[in-house]
Order: C-alpha cells, then structure tokens, then sequence
C-alpha cells in the first residue's frame, strides 16, 4: 500500500485541519501490464471542495497524484453512465454521489462480479451482450409509411414505462445481482428492464410484443429474479427494477398459459 | 495488453457487511428452507420408529424429550419455521406485486414477529424438562 498526497503545500498545513478539509480515499489498483500483478489499495489525500463528487475527488487523484490512475468517465451528470462505481460497499454513479455524504475513507473497487480490466475499469462487454439481446430499440409492427412521422403514445402510457426509460445502461443493477454474478445466461435487472419498457410500450403491436413475451419465458429470463431487491436498492436513476421485473413473470405467466 | 482479474468468489462473502434488508431476506429464506428440509428426514426417521411398534416409538420420543439440547433445538426448529412462513407470505405479495415499496419493512416485521412468537414459546418448550 501507498500513499500519495495530492495537495501541494500538504507538508505545511496543519494535522488539524486535516478532517475536515481533505478527503482521503482509498482506491482499488491493479495494473495488468506489471510482471506480477496483484491488486493493491492506494490511498489518496484530496483537498475537500463544497459540492465535490466521487468522480471530482478521483478526478483530482489522478491530476494531481497518480496519472496512471484509470477510471471511465464523460458526461459528469449521471447520463452517461460509465462511472457507475462500488463506492462504500455499494454501487453508486461516482458524478452524482457527494463525497459529503460518504464515510471517510472512501473505498471505491471496480464494479463487482466484472473482469477487471485495470484500476477501476471492469469488461462490459457481457453486460452489453445481455442488452442487446433484449432488442433495446423501438421495433413497431406497422412502421408509418412516412418514417419521419411522429408515433404518439397516451400519456398514461408514456407514465407506464417512464422510470423504466431513464436506463442508462450503467452495469450497477447487474453488478448488484447475486443471480446474475451466479448464472451468466440470466439477462438480468437491466435488460429486462428494457423487455419491460418495450413490451409495456403500445405503439410496437401485438406481433412484436409477443416475440418479446416468448423471450420472457425463457430459463434465463424473469424466472431467475429472486427478489433480492439489490438492483432497486443501487439503481441511481431510481429505476423499480424489481417492481418491473415482477410484472413480466405475471405478464410471463399469462403468455405461457395463453390468457390473454 | 490487457488481461483481465477475476476477484473471484470472495467479494461475494466479503459484502456481507452490505446486504440491504431484501438481500437479507433471500439468504434467511434459503437457509431457514434448508433446515426445514434437513429437519423433514430427521422427522420421518423419529416418526417411523413406530413400525417397531408403539411402545418403541414411546420410548424414543420421551427419550428424546427428555433431552435439553432437543429442547433448545425444538425452539429453533419454530423460529426457522414461522420466519421461513412469515417471509414466505412476504414473498407471495411480492409476486403478486402487493406492497412492493414495502418489502424492506415487510422483512423486519416477519423477524420481529418471528422473534415474539419464539420468546413466548420458550415456557411451552423449556417447561417441562426432564419430565
């Protein structure tokens, strides 16, 4: 283990002060390319600034410390979600947790049940595969002739499938999910939160909507969520995951027993 | 060059400390269900010592009632059944997607209860010993 300190005058301020102005974080390494590479924590020392968030603290760790430090990061807004991070034994989107709101010292590990790749950077690639298994794209029946034509949707619809809109495909739900860490063919909260989002949207018809229920009935689908609650706890768009989730088992249910 | 680092199985046990009330219920579900499985075998070896007749199966289960452990593992056996019933309810709402919003606070009252109805029996069960 390591320490750097990332504030410049750090010898001249005083031990006082130390608590309340620094924020002392202790970080997940590992680096592939070393001869034998074994994952270490390091510890950085961030001068604390009103308003900072996880991501502005390793932010500065890797400015002002460690370039090699390697985490993924663009919008710093919570829309892009490449930082979804295990920060405090949780995982959290590093650019909308405040470090005020966290126990000192911050451990931040890569997100768990993924390779890591190096630091904070995990393989995404199976949780993409999972996704786009699930067809995450508008697919309507009747496409309009005129494609740029506008497809409107009832606003209880709309209401409907809203929270299950907001993905943003940032892994922390799947990376929550004991069942899914257990059972790689399980497609897990995320995709079908999607499966929820299109198969609850009106406007597809009902051909696609019942190619996307068959899909749920499969071994791997709804069946393996145990209602563990983990991907609505984590979800940082506050997505019910689960809530959706139990939903398709009945809409699942239904298909398979032709009720409807 | 990159290869990846699998941290294996151990981050799982490792989390333990972080579990949320839902994650709590799942492992309590499991395991209380594997001792009810467990318990079911011992049951039906007790139970079939009536086929040496009735005085045998007598005399096995005062022997065994006379015991302090069995006593003791008897009040475990009614805690691992009414939380594993209680829970079990709790999860029968959630699939019919009743209370969803509630099931953190559904799982603290299934021990709370799990453990009121538990205390009140320990007079029922320790009453009698060696009788």
């Amino acid at each position: 283990m390591s320490t750097h300190d990332t504030q410049p005058d750090a010898a001249a301020s005083s031990e006082t002060d130390t608590d309340r102005d620094t924020v002392v974080l202790e970080v997940f390494r590992y680096q592939p390319d070393d001869e034998d590479a074994e994952p270490y924590y390091e510890t950085f020392e961030v001068p604390f600034e009103e308003g900072m968030t996880v991501l502005d603290a390793l932010l500065h760790a890797r400015d002002y410390g460690d370039g090699t430090l390697t985490f993924r990061h663009s919008c710093r807004q919570g829309i892009c979600g490449s930082d979804a991070m295990f920060v405090n034994g949780r995982q959290r989107l590093c650019c909308t947790t405040q470090v005020s709101d966290l126990k000192q010292p911050i451990q931040i590990d890569p997100l768990p049940h993924q390779d890591v790749i190096k630091d904070l950077v995990v393989d995404m690639d199976h949780f993409y595969d999972q996704m786009h298994a699930v067809d995450p794209f508008f697919d309507p029946d009747d496409p309009p002739s005129n494609e740029l034509e506008e497809q409107l949707q009832s606003p209880e619809n709309r209401e409907k499938i809203k929270m299950a809109t907001r993905c943003i495909w940032c892994g922390a739900c799947t990376s929550s999910c004991n069942i899914a860490a257990g059972d790689n063919e399980y497609l897990g909260p995320a995709p079908l939160t999607k499966a929820y989002r299109f198969i609850n949207d009106e406007r597809e018809g009902d051909e696609r909507r019942k190619q996307r229920l068959e899909q749920m009935t499969d071994d791997h689908a709804v069946w393996r969520c145990q209602t563990q609650f983990s991907c609505t706890e984590v979800c940082p768009k506050d997505i019910p995951n689960t809530e959706h989730i139990q939903e398709l088992k009945r809409l699942a249910a239904k298909y398979d027993l032709s009720l409807f | 060059m990159s290869q990846s680092y699998d941290r294996g199985i151990v981050e799982d046990y490792g989390r333990w400390r972080e579990f949320s009330p839902g994650m709590w219920a799942w492992v309590l579900h499991k395991f209380t269900g594997w001792i009810l499985i467990g318990y079911l075998f011992t049951h039906i070896a007790v139970l079939s010592t009536v086929l040496d007749g009735g005085a045998t199966y007598t005399e096995t289960i005062q022997g065994l009632e006379s015991l302090f452990i069995v006593r003791i593992m008897e009040i475990g056996l009614l805690a691992v059944a009414v939380f594993h019933i209680l829970n079990g309810v709790r999860l029968l709402m959630i699939d019919l997607g009743i209370g969803l919003d509630k099931q953190a606070a559904s799982f603290y009252v299934s021990l709370v209860v799990t453990a009121i109805i538990v205390i009140a029996s320990i007079p029922t069960f320790l009453g009698e010993v060696g009788v």
